[in-house]
């Protein structure tokens, strides 16, 4: 995780020392790296058979337990959001 | 949206590539999304690093949002709780220890194999996968119906990572220190909270 973290704050001192050049690409390519990582862990889910099967057969409590988990922080999260920017206003 | 499909069919290739075996094992088998994940995390660092006027906006961060964690666990567990009397065959403890995995699919399945099983280690693995992914997929649904920290607290522990790029491209830039310190905050309790919850 750590090095992950390193590599993103290399990045960021190198952009801050490249800020005065043009970097018109970079966007475009976060977001082919985001197809390949995508890919790559479907590819690990695909080719894991105990995966495969648990998808058919415990999956559908696998999802409750995500939805309520993912409404629940939603919730949250729009709670604080509102919180916030009350005082905004 | 058309964002989202693409990535989804990314996933979905990606699947089926594995499921019909063109996938070399040796590719499973290498850290190379590990591998990917710097060079990405590198460009989202270096898009930030050129932006000097997100940088300034850093020090005029509300505090406030460092609630965030606390907002994510709560109204993650709280999910948690309703959703045990859709589900009479689990303990609670076992769906909150599911849940407290925030994402974190590699660490907290391995937690609850270890202590509940594997078929509920598998549970854990599969949800927080979905976790994961509703983060990435979601993210436009989320930032507008929920508001721009709700990508934030679905991603859960996968916030200083996995799904910061796309944080960042639906909620914003200036958004990067509370996703990076929520993510932080996230990843250190799940193996408190997921050994927590298994110890009942």
């Amino acid at each position: 995780m750590f090095i992950v973290i390193a590599f993103m704050l290399i990045g960021g001192i190198t952009g801050y020392f490249l800020r005065k050049k043009e970097l018109g690409n970079i966007p475009k390519f976060v977001t082919v790296l985001i197809w390949l990582l995508l890919a790559i862990l479907g590819m690990e889910v695909g080719s894991n058979p105990d995966i495969i099967k648990g998808l058919a057969t415990i999956g559908k409590e696998a999802l409750f337990i995500t939805i309520a988990a993912v409404t629940g922080s939603a919730f949250m999260a729009l709670l604080l959001w509102k919180l916030i920017n009350k005082g905004k206003k | 949206m058309k964002g989202s499909i693409i990535i989804v069919s990314f996933f979905i290739l990606g699947v089926l590539l594995g499921y019909m075996g063109l996938v070399p094992d040796s590719l499973i088998e290498s850290d190379l999304s590990f591998y990917v994940l710097c060079a990405l995390m590198f460009f989202v660092g270096l898009s930030v690093g050129c932006d000097t006027k997100t940088l300034k906006s850093f020090s005029k961060l509300n505090p406030k949002y460092f609630l965030l964690p606390i907002a994510t666990i709560v109204g993650t567990l709280g999910g948690c709780v309703i959703i045990s009397f859709l589900l009479p065959d689990r303990q609670l403890s076992d769906l909150l220890a599911v849940g407290s995995g925030f994402g974190y699919y590699s660490l907290s399945s391995i937690f609850i194999t270890e202590y509940r099983g594997a078929e509920l280690g598998t549970i854990a693995l599969l949800s927080n996968i979905m976790r994961e992914l509703i983060a990435l997929l979601l993210a436009p649904f989320l930032v507008r119906y929920f508001g721009k920290l709700s990508t934030i607290s679905v991603g859960g522990a996968t916030t200083m990572d996995t799904t910061l790029p796309v944080i960042l491209k639906f909620s914003g830039k200036e958004f990067i220190v509370i996703s990076v310190f929520h993510g932080f905050i996230l990843d250190l309790s799940v193996p408190f909270l997921v050994t927590f919850f298994c110890s009942f």
